[in-house]
């Protein structure tokens, strides 16, 4: 097939971009050629719209050992150890076909850690759906919650913690993100880094097969009408396979053998092997007879954009073939010597003796488009003037019924009881926490994970909700004994050429990077998922921010869980009565204007800190950050979890009773402490300058406020547990 | 005492029962599913997980790999032989014990901690036990365990429901059933009792700071029994 430039339109490139190939070649591609350009210069791999915003993010710190650029990052635990980690999107695909979608996203990311030499230990999820009345959400929440279950669970990698949201803005356009965490020793890392000329090339793994051909460049479009016949591009998991690549290519890694290695994940073969040689400044030389394939009379072009699943690439040690063959023979892996490393920096495809593709590699990565879109940025939304006699007309207990019910709020047990949670035997926080906690195989150290976006904060002002996010994340850390270390973001917007949403993008962008360096949070690994969009409408942005950080004695880890009666509970951080995008004012009063809350970046460090300094001396027995719903959700959920009351007395104060109670002001924890340390306890905080107040103490059962509200706790339980199940049955 | 686990293809439970007879005071070896001969053993374990991805039927090809004829024959001649969750679903297969294991009820997986009532203590695995309710986890998707009327009686007669899903009280209702299993049935031994099959997993309740120590009371049991 002769290339023309409307061929390379139809492969999602530019006119401008494909002339820009034809000037680099200095000729015309031929198809096999364009279908890699046209992989590599997608939205997806070569984050065009996005490059020139996230440099701008705070990647180093004293803890981090591999930053953004690699198949995750690497962070230090201490001890000659280390945690990989990672997010990614699948959510094109899991709209089109929700369960291939949500099982492979969860298979990619994992293959992205363990293709490090580390040993997944805990896996997370966000994921976002349309409105619950929309047709598809059922289906499509179904769909993905087995997905996600079908791969992780038969893996045998605890899922330990997510975050589930319904919003109309994804009636279109779900999303779902994938986290996985990884163990390894900081001496037994591995990187794509291809180095020394005429080593092996080796394929391991599944065969190829047509599935996910041109699956990036699909997730690198918005959607349209013609939707459903998109479903080839998705591909199919075989958790099975993954499982065992993961323990052979553990048990190559134990050994000296390998030099590089780096999963085939979205455009397959074509990143994987020009990633490896672009790393190294080397060439690559592939024979595509030698490729493993599952179907008959593959082309070169289907061979290179295939994205099967569950397949590496590895570049070996020469005279270590038969070592690493056997390996991959005793777990029934396909093996095979595809190509070489080569001296000419480019890449040479040869299929049946001839030679089908030749590119300099630095054309295919150095001088992919890079553009710096249009951005409209955005107003701070002013605020609005709820008056009182709207909130005193208002029952405390009617809207923490509605409030604590509502989707967005309320138990996800549905979800996460069909997520093997427990498999490792080191699950010490389950999900329905702040953070899921795992220990670290054998030692005193645990790790805490969690995964947050507030895309209604993000919405109604782009560089607020940025930090809001980061500092959520920072809270949840912190709310269970963890000292944050690292986080990893996955940036969900709609399309890059839409000057409001790359506006949203560019301040979340800003808004993140301020957050993590003031708080020491860098950000170590990520991804970019724009397009989420049907037509002309996008997503509300939704970045997703997943935190890690560190336990150094599991004994200590505080849960949210109320321990014990006569003890009290201490509100730590000033409410001030923020009201606006409250998830009140969304679901009460129907307001869906005005500002997020403020993020004092000065005071999330130094109530976090002074917290952690807390619990470190042993006196704190219970905590929660306060987020999404306020106070008094914060505390239903404690009293749910411990199965105690509560008797609360608010404070005098101007601020209205709703105001106080509903309020989503940031960060806020609520802490639960013996009566006997307080003296201490409120010495510390006043020494920290760390705002504090008494909420209650705490009694055998039902939630009493100012003597004139009771909610018992099997009323709070009812309104907490039922909504999901009864929506799914 | 000395104990074997076998690690199939997709096992992923393998590790977690090795830690747990490790601690207490087992010495384990793992047996890859492709040897011929078991080590000396007191005790085998078909640990968890997902054999051969459960495609065909779970349990269904793991049954026939090579180690398992030299499994048949330990369990034949008396030796202790258990099976968790997919180990279960391998016995099952095997026909060491009867019956089969469904698709849970709801058709969903379940991952969570359930009560289990003891029903016979007269054997190797529960000799002994100061409790009859223990709390225990169960992560799986077919566990639902079906048998005809005319086994149902056989097993019953014999003695050889090992435990029932119930409440922390000990009540064995339809409410406390997590998967549908006939009569609340989670766990089954073979005729003469030296080989048990259960869905739920000890090996994840072996310390306060897990799920709860259920398991450690049931390992610690074990070993002295073997003993």
């Amino acid at each position: 097939m002769e290339v023309n430039e409307q061929i390379a339109i139809d492969h999602g490139l530019k006119s401008d971009e494909y002339k820009k190939i034809c000037k680099l070649l200095k000729r015309t591609p031929n198809i096999t050629e364009l279908g890699i350009f046209s992989a590599m210069w997608n939205e997806h791999c070569s984050y065009k719209s996005s490059r020139l915003h996230l440099k701008k993010l705070p990647t180093k710190g004293k803890k981090v050992i591999q930053g953004p650029g690699e198949n995750a990052g690497v962070i230090d635990i201490e001890d000659g150890d280390a945690i990989v980690f990672k997010i990614e999107s699948h959510n094109h695909p899991s709209f089109i076909e929700p369960y291939q979608g949500a099982a492979t996203g969860v298979g990619g990311i994992m293959r992205d850690v363990f293709t490090m030499g580390a040993r997944p230990i805990a896996n997370l999820n966000s994921i976002h759906f349309g409105s619950p009345q929309h047709k598809k959400t059922k289906n499509l929440l179904r769909g993905v919650v087995h997905g996600i279950g079908g791969y992780g669970n038969c893996m045998g990698v605890p899922t330990i913690a997510g975050q589930t949201s319904f919003d109309s803005s994804y009636n279109g356009n779900i999303l779902v993100n994938a986290m996985t965490l990884g163990l390894v020793k900081k001496n037994k890392i591995f990187y794509s880094k291809a180095a020394g000329l005429n080593k092996p090339v080796i394929y391991v793994g599944s065969k190829t097969g047509r599935d996910g051909i041109h699956g990036a460049s699909m997730a690198s479009a918005s959607f349209d009408e013609k939707i459903e016949e998109k479903k080839p591009t998705v591909q199919v998991g075989d958790p099975f396979t993954e499982k065992l690549l993961l323990e052979a290519c553990l048990e190559l890694m134990a050994g000296d053998s390998i030099i590089a290695i780096q999963d085939m994940g979205a455009a397959g073969l074509t990143s994987s092997s020009i990633e490896m040689a672009s790393k190294g400044n080397l060439g690559i030389e592939i024979d595509l007879n030698k490729v493993p394939c599952r179907e008959t009379k593959m082309t070169p072009y289907e061979i290179m954009l295939s994205e099967s699943q569950e397949r590496m690439l590895i570049v070996l040690e020469n005279g270590k073939e038969e070592i690493a063959k056997k390996i991959f023979d005793k777990w029934n892996l396909d093996f095979a010597v595809i190509g070489k490393t080569t001296n000419s920096k480019n890449i040479e495809l040869f299929f049946n003796q001839e030679q089908v593709a030749k590119i300099p590699v630095n054309i295919l990565v150095e001088n992919s488009p890079m553009y710096d879109r249009k951005w409209k940025k955005s107003k701070l939304p002013k605020k609005n003037k709820i008056k009182n006699e709207v909130l005193n007309k208002l029952k405390i207990k009617d809207v923490l019924k509605k409030v604590l019910s509502s989707q967005n709020i309320c138990s996800k047990e549905w979800i996460w009881q069909q997520y093997d949670h427990t498999v490792m035997g080191d699950t010490i926080q389950k999900p329905g926490g702040d953070s899921g906690v795992v220990r670290v195989h054998g030692t005193n150290k645990a790790v805490a994970a969690s995964v947050d976006s507030s895309a209604v904060y993000c919405w109604a002002h782009p560089l607020t909700g940025g930090k809001q996010v980061v500092a959520e994340s920072w809270r949840n850390l912190i709310s269970v004994g963890a000292t944050p270390i690292a986080i990893t973001n996955c940036l969900n917007f709609g399309s890059p050429e839409k000057k409001d949403n790359m506006g949203e993008f560019v301040e979340c962008v800003q808004g993140i990077g301020e957050a993590s360096k003031y708080l020491n949070f860098p950000v170590v690994s990520g991804n970019v998922s724009f397009y989420n969009q049907t037509k002309e409408v996008g997503i509300k942005p939704t970045p997703s921010i997943g935190g890690v950080g560190l336990i150094k004695d599991y004994k200590k880890m505080i849960s949210m869980d109320l321990k014990e009666i006569d003890n009290l509970v201490l509100i730590i951080g000033k409410t001030e009565g923020h009201i606006d995008q409250s998830l009140f004012a969304r679901t009460i009063l129907d307001e869906k204007n005005g500002p997020p809350p403020e993020v004092n970046l000065f005071n999330e460090k130094n109530n976090g800190e002074s917290i952690l300094d807390l619990i470190d001396k042993e006196y704190v027995k219970s905590a929660h950050d306060i987020s999404l719903g306020g106070l008094l959700v914060a505390i239903s959920k404690m009293c749910i979890k411990g199965n105690k009351g509560i008797k609360i007395n608010k404070s005098k104060k101007l601020i209205n009773e709703i105001e106080y109670f509903f309020a989503e002001d940031q960060g806020r924890y609520l802490i639960e402490v013996n009566k006997e340390d307080l003296k201490e306890v409120t010495k510390i905080l006043d020494k920290n300058s760390v705002h504090h107040e008494e909420l209650g103490i705490i009694i055998q059962k039902d939630m009493i406020i100012n003597d004139k509200t009771k909610v018992t706790i099997d009323e709070l339980k009812s309104y907490y547990t039922s909504w999901l199940s009864k929506y799914m049955s | 005492m000395k104990s074997s686990v076998i690690t199939f293809p997709g096992s992923n439970c393998d590790r977690d029962m090795d830690v747990a007879l490790k601690k207490f005071g087992f010495t384990n070896k793992m047996v890859w599913h492709d040897d011929n001969e078991l080590p000396k053993s007191d005790l085998v374990v078909l640990p968890g997980g997902f054999s051969y991805g459960d495609y065909l039927r779970c349990g269904s090809m793991a049954s026939k790999s090579k180690i398992m004829q030299s499994v048949i024959n330990f369990a034949k001649s008396g030796g202790l032989v258990m099976g968790i969750c997919n180990g279960f679903q391998i016995l099952v297969e095997t026909g060491l014990v009867p019956g089969v294991l469904l698709r849970n009820k709801y058709l969903e997986f379940i991952c969570k901690n359930v009560f289990v009532k003891l029903d016979n203590k007269e054997n190797t695995y529960f000799k002994n036990l100061n409790k009859d309710v223990l709390e225990f986890h169960i992560a799986h998707n077919e566990g639902n365990y079906f048998c005809t009327k005319d086994q149902l009686k056989e097993i019953k007669d014999n003695n050889q429901i090992a435990i029932y899903y119930c409440n922390s009280e000990g009540k064995i209702e339809d409410q406390y059933n997590p998967n549908g299993s006939i009569k609340n049935i989670a766990g089954i031994f073979n005729k003469e009792k030296n080989v048990l099959g259960m869905m739920p997993h000890p090996e994840r309740m072996i310390d306060e700071s897990l799920s709860g120590e259920d398991g450690s009371l049931f390992f610690k049991n074990l070993l002295n029994n073997i003993k």
